[in-house]
């Protein structure tokens, strides 16, 4: 464990990269203790700027909510969806590329194919379409995001497989008479996790990216608040109030930026001698 | 020739196959959406008050027979090109989307060139420049970009070049109400597309500069290059010469890979801006509720990918010989 942390902690920017997203996370869970009234609730005077009026320090919007308040609640809406798309795409993902990978043949024929029509697809576009068929909410935007993110992980997982299989140790097991399912989880699946943890710390910062993308465009869940939700109030005050566009933003420019960080010190750790890998998009 | 041709024959119809089956997803979402299909296609969109919309819809999609055979009439219906009839803009959905593809074309068309070449220009610096400051800020400004959202990026630079500095228009294609020469109005359209472009531009350099930074890295350690050293070539000839046409063919692959993701950005930074392509189209669509239209944008859209797909093989295959086309 403490190789790992020295491997991860090699460049500067992954700690910076862990320090910004304890606190992204720090916020998120202390939103209700530090802003315990509703968000959507009018707190001051509309159109304070940040720092204009103490108790107020990023100001208020439109309809004078407190922009602070807003920011912290919106990191949760924010994370949640990120790590719940993620945790779906995996499942998905991991599923369909084992699968794939060990039985190959007609299978893997199968599944690539299926694969492949997902990853033509426009993904940004079907998301929409996938959205506004089923109502917004926070479990259809984790579902459809989920369904545009499984195809990459699916052929990584399978690339994978596809190596390992025709390794010894598990040629020994399969020899030996262990059963398929066993085979896949207990020998083959540990020894892919690395690739597939990085992926995932990028899953959900693309994850992020996609929801506040939807809530801009008014397909958020409207029942809570969120980033993107923000940026899209704002942005008709731009002329007058752009303060009300940037802040958001910043937020999810900050997160997006510690959770690509944390991927690569990730990936310094699990692969100390490869060159950082480029973030997936 | 022949070759050329076998590999198109061949690539036809896998992307006959990938675009059925993006029909048949197309259908299936139809059918899961809750609710009677009809009603979800005509519903919101204003039809549903239009019994002969809504019966003209029931026909299309065939509702009063077996499901086998709605999915047939369906695929049908999509062979033939025929997205049906969008409500809200009275006119035919094909049409509809015909109309607003040159721009979205133009806007995706200049700034894959341009990022295209910014990638490789600030990619090749960088790698000459391994490790150094130079190379260290040009890695922030990739880093930078994957993390800063499409659209809010567009929104800022509305707020410093429209709003504070009053240099560009902030919307639109063209100024409206103003009668212009065909030269006045292709000025004009180009000082619009300057933001929207510049947008789309600045978040998909950071893809190529990356990629082309590690590739000409890779092809720097190939045999050859130290060959074209040895015999006595300048830097500037090896870089150029040697290493950079073979360090190009990943770029070119990466083109074909963001085809799907740079029309979602398309989409994305024309809702930003007003900018009247399929973007901003499905913005209303999503606006109407208009399912018939989105489908029809996104069944649409698909064929473009595969099609931009196919070109980009074809270019491949043509920049390496080496490379039997697959």
């Amino acid at each position: 464990m403490g190789g790992f942390w020295r491997r991860y902690s090699r460049r500067w920017a992954s700690v910076l990269g862990l320090a910004l997203l304890a606190l992204v996370v720090a916020g998120a869970a202390a939103a209700p203790l530090v802003f315990p009234a509703d968000p959507w609730d009018m707190a001051g005077a509309p159109y304070l700027w940040p720092g204009q009026e103490t108790g107020f320090p990023l100001g208020t919007d439109t309809l004078g909510r407190d922009v602070a308040a807003g920011l912290f609640h919106g990191a949760r809406v924010s994370l949640l969806v990120g790590i719940a798309a993620t945790a779906a795409a995996l499942g998905v993902g991991i599923l369909v590329g084992a699968v794939a990978g060990y039985y190959g043949g007609i299978v893997d024929d199968a599944l690539m194919r299926l694969t492949e029509i997902f990853q033509t697809i426009p993904n940004f576009i079907f998301i929409i379409v996938l959205v506004v068929i089923f109502k917004p909410s926070i479990a259809t935007i984790v579902l459809s995001i989920s369904a545009v993110s499984w195809p990459a992980l699916a052929r990584l997982v399978r690339a994978e497989f596809l190596s390992l299989r025709r390794r010894e140790f598990v040629q020994s097991c399969i020899l030996v008479g262990m059963g398929d399912a066993r085979v896949i989880l207990t020998e083959i699946l540990p020894n892919c996790l690395a690739p597939v943890i990085v992926t995932a710390s990028i899953m959900v910062a693309t994850a992020i990216l996609i929801e506040a993308g939807l809530s801009f465009l008014g397909l958020g869940d409207p029942n809570v608040i969120s980033w993107g939700s923000m940026i899209g109030a704002g942005r008709t005050s731009l002329r007058n109030a752009w303060y009300l566009t940037a802040i958001p933003g910043l937020a999810i420019v900050v997160t997006v930026l510690a959770l690509n960080l944390v991927g690569e010190g990730l990936n310094d750790a699990f692969n100390p001698r490869l060159r950082p890998r480029a973030a997936t998009r | 020739m022949a070759r050329i041709a076998r590999f198109l024959g061949r690539r036809l119809v896998q992307a006959a196959g990938v675009i059925l089956g993006i029909a048949v997803i197309n259908f299936l979402l139809v059918h899961l959406a809750p609710g009677d299909a009809v009603e979800v296609l005509a519903g919101e969109a204003g039809g549903a008050g239009d019994p002969g919309y809504v019966e003209r819809l029931r026909a299309r999609f065939g509702l009063d027979r077996p499901l086998h055979e709605q999915l047939a009439l369906y695929l049908w219906n999509v062979v033939r090109l025929d997205f049906g009839y969008s409500f809200r803009h009275g006119t035919d959905v094909l049409d509809l989307i015909l109309g607003r593809v040159p721009a979205t074309l133009l806007l995706m068309v200049t700034s894959i060139a341009a990022a295209f070449l910014l990638g490789l220009v600030l990619g090749v610096t960088a790698a000459r420049r391994v490790n150094t400051v130079t190379d260290n800020v040009i890695a922030l400004v990739a880093l930078l970009s994957y993390a800063i959202p499409l659209f809010w990026l567009g929104l800022m630079l509305v707020v410093l070049f429209s709003v504070m500095l009053g240099w560009l228009p902030s919307g639109g294609i063209s100024t409206v109400g103003v009668d212009q020469s065909p030269l006045a109005y292709a000025a004009d359209v180009a000082r619009h597309a300057v933001l929207p472009t510049v947008t789309l531009t600045l978040f998909y350099m950071a893809v190529y500069t990356r990629l082309m930074r590690a590739s000409m890295l890779e092809v720097t350690g190939h045999d050859f290059v130290r060959t074209a050293r040895a015999k006595g070539l300048s830097e500037r000839a090896v870089i150029w010469r040697h290493v950079l046409k073979n360090a190009l063919l990943p770029m070119v692959t990466m083109i074909g890979m963001q085809v799907g993701s740079l029309l979602g950005g398309a989409v994305m930074v024309e809702m930003v801006f007003g900018w009247p392509g399929l973007g901003r189209l499905a913005f209303e669509a999503i606006l109407a509720r208009d399912l018939n239209l989105l489908l029809g944008i996104l069944l649409l859209s698909s064929i473009l990918v595969v099609a931009a797909n196919i070109l980009v093989d074809l270019a491949y295959a043509w920049l390496d010989p080496r490379i039997e086309v697959r």
